[in-house]
């Protein structure tokens, strides 16, 4: 028989989520685990007992849920909670070890095993348990439904007997999941949907949603050579002009800029908001982390003196509890398919995983957070609304730009005015053959770099018309030279076009 | 209308068609009229020419051109004809050799004849006379040098004399002053000299530079040879080779420019060599266990994935690879599952070497995309089979510590599978060990890369194959 695992209720009235449904409760015991719910668990995100009993759950009083071998949650516990855990028992939840070592203490009090759902590494293989994301894609979702809601208008255009209706114009400040997935909902509702993000790559991304991409444009010349000026200044500045710029336009605004471990940065001023029209709303999803935008309050809505709603809720995921509750369960169950590997109930915990090393907290009252950095980052996926602060590349001042063209006009000028007229004239088609050249390849598709290099080989063996003119005009040794270099450069002009013919015909389209 | 005047309108016309032929080259739709274009203009030019030479030339002048034109060109056409596609990058370069020698010889002409000029026109011809031999040469024994490199019959690691930037350097500041000493007072001796100088130089060049960066020297070496047509031009006072040197100079230093971005290096760097030593870092590192594979999990892997991307290298040149890797394309393809090839800009010895090959084993190209088409496609890809490539794959790029730092790469780790094809865990040519290879989504698949794709396509057969039997394109008993 498997180890018993025990799905509790939340404690906190405002948690409308549970750790398991009946769907991931059948797949828990598919697993070989015993599954036992708390009576009423689910009775908030509208799964009632009997749903669970029907997919193979017992259903416990809350001191036998507890009493588990492995008990499973979605918040940290409280430390009555704690205590109620009994000796050498396991315990999965949002543990936030990083923001809470007063958790992981009491937690390392205790002869118990924790795991801390929300510290998943962000490498690809455990992103079917990252919570983080999960929980981000619904909250994105759902910003977009409260914003509606408090939006006095339509979000499509529509044209009616009753006259025409624009489209509503929609901010997502940050394209990370949370801003993709309301960029998503916002565009599926009809609205004109805009996104900025520090990070120029995720453009694609927003364009594949349906949303335009607005970038901060700063100066981003490429340079080798160190010209390090101070980028993030210019790019703050540009970013708050375009702020400026879209909060008089936008009706709705959506902000979910976050750093890990750091204040939320602040995106709307006061002023942006003030210059908002009447009745439009902002959604600020950084509310608990102190809000990107003037004037939130987090877990409230506030309604400004312009009438501009401003809503500031942390619990977004929690106000879609069913599809929450859905997403964590299936996040839990991916992560204990890892720890049972032989499908028979039994938790086996090997820290040669870098992803189960990294979520264990405390073992067995050993306490062993932090975890050893993973060892390869993946480094594709940012944290899930993160903005990243400056711009990587250098730019080179134009000042040095205009310095190197002018001394290049310069030089060309002065050997240009003291040269004789015949090379004036052969200085002029050279420069013009130059600039001809270089814009003429700049568009060849990359296919053809091969095929180019042969044709511009055989071309280039037009230095047979050199040998040509000095062949057999008098003298023996110029005369022998110049067969020599005819032969050559006729291999060459023959030869490459040979080959390029060659070479063109095997491109096929497909 | 004289016989000059002719000659020059024929120049114009056919530096026109040059142009015309580059930018046709641009499109696949239009290449083949752009081979066309250039094929006219050096067939006006060539006219042109004769007619203009013809009016001075003696009998034996006639046939010796004659001979030359016909022996050239039988040789040029019979060696475009049997040249095998992964032997192209050798072609091009030893064919950049020709114009560089040809260029050295048309310069010693001009040296030997310079009619009746006087005063500083006189000065100044030979100064081109000089700067021409001196292109010229260099191209020469550059090109032959990687020639022998990319053929394999000399060692293609980079050589590294004490001092080579300083040899470098030298050897210009002496082609500086030998150029005004011979301005001054010109003397066969000292051509001699400069002939020598730069033979040593383009020898030195390229030998110093490791094999990883041949597409870049490829494309320099074009360039120079456009250079050394250019300065011809200016010795000969022939705008149509001015023109058409400028063009072959400049489109093969932006080419060039390419590359070294695709690498993320300065052009300067490429040039002064010696980059393919061996690392300090990051060569003796745990990154812990790879994991092998076997060709029937590869196929099973392949039948159940919607998407596949296949990120070609030189390493499948070598193995010539390509045939079998159509051939599974196809198959593929038949069977619902998008296939596509991610090609990174410096993949193979050549500019766009992997695009020829895989045109030549009629994989069609317009699913044969380069690596920013791609990039963004590969996590959302079900199989990435890397095939040959190893830098341009190594995620060790983002990790600013690494000498292949911020190099663009191909991001296949963030496919659901990579399967890399390898004869071995040994490392690229920069010298730069892998952590692809240790991933978690990662497998390994050694051996001969065509001999593992036969073997897959044998594993597919009796499940998707069942148009054709794949095995049949391999004798039986390669296995």
């Amino acid at each position: 028989m498997g180890q018993r695992l025990g799905v509790v209720s939340e404690a906190d009235a405002g948690e409308t989520r549970v750790a398991a449904t009946p769907a991931t409760v059948r797949q828990l015991v598919n697993l070989g685990y015993e599954v036992m719910v708390e009576a009423g668990a689910g009775a908030r995100a509208s799964f009632p007992d009997d749903a669970y009993a029907e997919a193979g759950a017992k259903i416990g009083s809350h001191d036998d849920c507890w009493q588990s071998d492995i008990v499973v949650k979605v918040n940290a516990p409280s430390p009555t909670e704690i205590a109620e855990l009994r000796d050498g028992a396991t315990l999965i939840g949002l543990l936030s070890p990083a923001l809470r070592p007063e958790l992981v203490d009491a937690l390392a009090a205790r002869p118990v095993t924790a795991l801390a759902m929300d510290a998943v590494p962000r490498i690809s293989r455990a992103q079917s348990m990252d919570v983080l994301s999960s929980m981000a894609n619904i909250a994105g979702y759902r910003a977009v439904v409260e914003a509606a809601h408090a939006f006095g208008r339509f979000f499509a255009g529509q044209v009616t007997a009753a006259g025409k209706v624009p489209p509503a114009k929609v901010l997502v400040a940050g394209a990370g999941v949370a801003g993709l997935a309301a960029i998503g909902a916002a565009k599926s509702l009809g609205a004109i949907v805009r996104s900025t993000d520090p990070r120029p790559e995720v453009a694609e991304q927003v364009r594949s949603l349906g949303g335009e991409f607005l970038a901060v444009t700063v100066e981003q010349e490429v340079s080798s050579d160190g010209y390090a000026k101070a980028t993030s200044a210019d790019y703050d500045r540009r970013a708050a002009e375009i702020y400026a710029e879209q909060a008089a336009d936008v009706d709705i605004v959506i902000t979910t800029a976050l750093i890990p471990g750091r204040p939320a940065p602040r995106l709307l001023t006061e002023e942006h908001v003030a210059s908002m029209k009447p009745g439009s709303v902002v959604v600020d999803m950084a509310a608990a982390q102190g809000g990107n935008v003037a004037g939130t309050k987090a877990g409230e809505v506030v309604v400004t003196e312009n009438g501009v709603t401003i809503i500031g809720y942390t619990d977004l995921p929690g106000r879609l509890p069913a599809q929450a509750s859905q997403l964590y369960g299936t996040n839990l169950v991916n992560l204990l398919k890892l720890v049972t590997p032989g499908k028979d109930g039994q938790f086996t915990l090997d820290f040669d995983d870098v992803v189960q090393r990294n979520m264990t907290v405390v073992r067995n009252g050993e306490k062993l957070w932090p975890p050893p950095p993973v060892q390869v980052s993946a480094a594709p996926t940012a944290a899930p609304v993160a903005q990243v602060a400056a711009p990587v590349k250098k730019p080179v001042s134009t000042g040095r730009v205009y310095t190197l063209v002018g001394a290049a006009a310069a030089a060309l000028f002065l050997i240009t005015a003291f040269a004789p007229n015949q090379l004036i004239g052969n200085f002029t088609v050279f420069s013009l053959a130059v600039v001809i050249g270089y814009y003429v390849v700049g568009k060849v598709h990359h296919a053809l770099h091969t095929p180019l290099m042969s044709v511009t080989n055989a071309i280039s063996g037009i230095i047979v018309v050199g040998a040509l003119l000095q062949i057999g005009q008098g003298d023996a040794v110029v005369t022998g030279l110049s067969f020599v270099a005819v032969l050559l450069a006729s291999v060459n002009i023959l030869g490459g076009f040979a080959v390029t013919r060659r070479m063109l015909s095997m491109f096929s389209k497909g | 209308m004289s016989a000059v005047t002719a000659a020059q309108a024929a120049y114009i016309v056919a530096a026109l068609l040059f142009v015309l032929s580059l930018a046709g080259l641009s499109k696949h739709e239009t290449s083949r009229n752009g081979v066309a274009y250039g094929i006219a203009g050096m067939a006006i030019a060539l006219v042109a020419t004769v007619g203009l030479a013809s009016r001075t030339i003696s009998a034996m002048g006639v046939a010796l051109l004659a001979v030359a034109l016909i022996v050239g060109g039988g040789v040029g056409i019979w060696r475009a004809r049997v040249v095998e596609m992964t032997g192209m990058p050798e072609l091009i370069a030893v064919m950049h050799s020709f114009v560089g020698l040809a260029a050295v010889l048309v310069g010693w002409n001009g040296y030997v004849e310079h009619n009746d000029m006087t005063g500083a026109l006189l000065r100044i011809h030979h100064g081109e006379v000089f700067i021409g031999v001196f292109i010229g040469a260099v191209t020469f024994t550059g090109s032959i040098v990687a020639y022998l490199k990319l053929s394999a019959r000399i060692k293609s690691a980079p050589l590294m004399l004490p001092g080579r930037n300083l040899l470098n350097l030298g050897a210009l500041v002496a082609f500086a002053v030998l150029t005004v000493v011979f301005v001054v007072r010109p003397n066969v001796w000292l051509l001699a000299a400069v002939t020598v100088l730069a033979l040593a130089l383009g020898w030195h060049l390229v030998a110093s530079i490791g094999g990883g960066d041949m597409p870049v020297v490829v494309s320099m070496l074009n360039s120079y040879s456009g250079w050394a047509a250019a300065a011809s031009g200016f010795l000969l006072n022939n705008n149509l080779l001015i023109v058409t040197g400028a063009l072959v100079g400049s489109s093969g230093a932006y080419l060039s420019y390419i590359m070294c971005q695709a690498m993320n290096r300065s052009f300067l760097s490429v040039i002064a060599g010696g980059f393919g030593v061996e690392a300090a870092t990051g060569g003796d590192e745990d990154l812990g266990e790879h994991r092998e594979t076997n060709a029937e999990e590869v196929a099973e892997l392949l039948r159940n994935a919607s998407s596949v991307v296949i990120t070609p290298g030189y390493g499948m040149a070598v193995a010539q690879a390509q045939y079998p890797i159509a051939e599974l394309t196809r198959i593929l393809r038949a069977h619902g599952v998008e296939v596509r090839f991610g090609i990174h800009p410096v993949a193979g010895r050549l500019p766009g070497h992997m695009n020829v090959l895989l045109a030549e084993a009629h994989v069609p190209y317009d699913i044969v995309l380069e690596m920013d088409e791609i990039n963004d496609d590969l996590a959302d890809t079900s199989v990435v089979l890397v095939i040959g490539a190893n830098d341009t794959v190594n995620p060790a790029a983002a990790d600013p510590g690494s000498p292949i730092a911020g190099m663009p790469v191909l991001r296949v780790w963030e496919a659901a599978n990579v399967v890399v094809f390898k004869r071995s865990m040994a490392t690229g040519y920069a010298g730069v060990q892998n952590p692809l290879f240790f991933r978690e989504n990662t497998q390994m698949l050694f051996g001969d890369a065509k001999q593992r794709v036969d073997d897959i396509l044998r594993a597919l057969a009796p499940s998707v194959g069942s148009q054709r039997e794949p095995a049949d394109a391999v004798p039986a008993g390669v296995r």
